[in-house]
């Protein structure tokens, strides 16, 4: 899963289509997710990080991320 | 030594359904490789670019298209006498069959245009859209040409909606039932006249693409934008430059096929499944084209320079993301500047 190569992720989660002109605002967990998926890391590296920063229940975050994934596929924003 | 340029532009009328001449003087004024002196050419006494002193030197009042070339002639030789012009770039599409049929005169007394030539003209008319789509392979959505309001009637039973009522130069309206369509068709009759378009409606997202053609079938400068905020005339609020392929190919494609001279801005509806429709094809610079400048594509500026005769190569980049916001401003000016335009037809 990757973040497409055309898509502006600024640190603080703001992202800008080029494509389209669509932009986008998440919060600093949705930042944290971006950033992990620009560096190419995979589903289970980004579940075990948010697990390590959060202090939450894996299944908890495992359907959160598989929520924010499939909205940003919604968007046209993945590969 | 920097050239120095006498330009009339037309299109003063900066307001909410925006002329593109304010925008194309700014973005003129903007480029540094010639000066200008800046002759604006005017309808009304309250459009308001006549009193934007630091951007326009001095105005005229000229006739209307509906006066025909002869009167328009006329007062353009009593201009050119006074200011010695260089350039005229005229912005409004009913405007443009008059200066296109004046142009050899025009060049005859020393002063350039770059205008596209009236085939090509009225080959991109609405009224012609669905021939010269299918005549260069563009996708353009189905169309009739009613010519009295009893063909309306007529077809009535065949309708299928939405379908978008569109007035002969400007105005288009979606209706969703014969009585709207009935409504609309009216409504457009009493302000453009007849014929009246009925599209078909395409959903998708609006796309609008300034190009400039150098007349030999290259496209110098592309910038598509999608708009942001639309007002309830349909007009772009506030806007930003893409990058998409697909529309930058359908430009080039466009100038390419049609050998266009001059600015253009070619409406498009993106399908969801990328489909590019050409929804109409405005054979002038659009109001938002200081946005090309903006971007790094300072499309007016380029058109002067091919007037004058110079040879441009393509722009290669531009900016993504740059956006435009328009805004409204109260100029304050005084009454004996309004007498002088309605009175002596010059400012």
């Amino acid at each position: 899963m990757r973040i497409r190569k055309n898509i502006a992720v600024s640190d603080e989660g703001f992202l800008f289509n080029p494509t389209t002109g669509d932009s986008f605002s998440t919060n600093g967990t949705g930042a944290l997710i971006l950033h992990l998926l620009k560096q190419d890391k995979s589903v289970a590296e980004i579940t075990e990080t948010l697990c390590e920063n959060f202090d939450a229940d894996r299944i908890l975050v495992e359907r959160d991320l598989e929520e924010f994934t499939s909205l940003l596929k919604e968007y046209s924003l993945l590969d | 030594m920097k050239q120095k340029l006498v330009i009339a532009v037309t299109a003063l009328n900066a307001i909410d359904s925006p002329g593109p001449g304010v925008a194309v003087i700014r973005a003129i004024r903007e480029c540094a490789d010639f000066e200008a002196r800046i002759i604006g050419l005017s309808y009304e006494a309250l459009e308001p670019g006549l009193y934007m002193h630091d951007l326009v030197d001095k105005t005229y009042q000229i006739p209307y298209p509906s006066g025909g070339t002869d009167s328009l002639m006329a007062r353009l030789e009593y201009i050119h006498e006074e200011e010695k012009l260089d350039l005229i770039i005229p912005n409004f599409d009913a405007e443009l069959f008059n200066f296109i049929k004046l142009r050899d005169k025009l060049s005859g007394m020393g002063i350039h245009t770059f205008l596209p030539e009236l085939v090509q003209f009225e080959a991109r008319d609405k009224l012609k859209l669905y021939d010269f789509g299918k005549q260069h392979g563009f996708i353009v959505p189905k169309d009739r040409i009613l010519h009295e309001f009893r063909e309306l009637q007529k077809i009535e039973e065949e309708l299928e909606y939405p379908v978008v009522v569109k007035g002969k130069f400007y105005d288009a309206i979606i209706a969703n039932s014969y009585e709207q369509v009935e409504k609309a068709f009216l409504k457009i009759l009493a302000k453009w006249g007849l014929p009246i378009i009925l599209q078909e409606f395409v959903k998708g997202t609006e796309i609008n693409i300034a190009v400039l053609g150098d007349g030999k079938g290259k496209a110098i400068s592309i910038i598509p934008m999608r708009k942001l905020y639309i007002t309830d005339k349909g007009k772009a609020w506030a806007g930003i430059t893409l990058d998409d392929e697909r529309l930058i190919t359908l430009a080039q494609k466009f100038i390419n096929s049609t050998q266009w001279r001059g600015g253009c801005e070619l409406e498009v509806m993106l399908t969801d499944d990328g489909k590019p429709y050409i929804m109409e094809v405005n054979p002038r610079f659009p109001a938002w084209i200081y946005l090309t400048a903006a971007a790094g594509q300072n499309q007016p500026a380029s058109l002067v320079k091919m007037a004058m005769g110079e040879h441009l190569e393509p722009f290669t980049n531009y900016e993504v993301g740059k956006i435009f916001i328009r805004y409204a401003w109260d100029l304050i000016t005084d009454i004996s500047e309004f007498q002088k335009i309605s009175g002596n037809g010059e400012l």
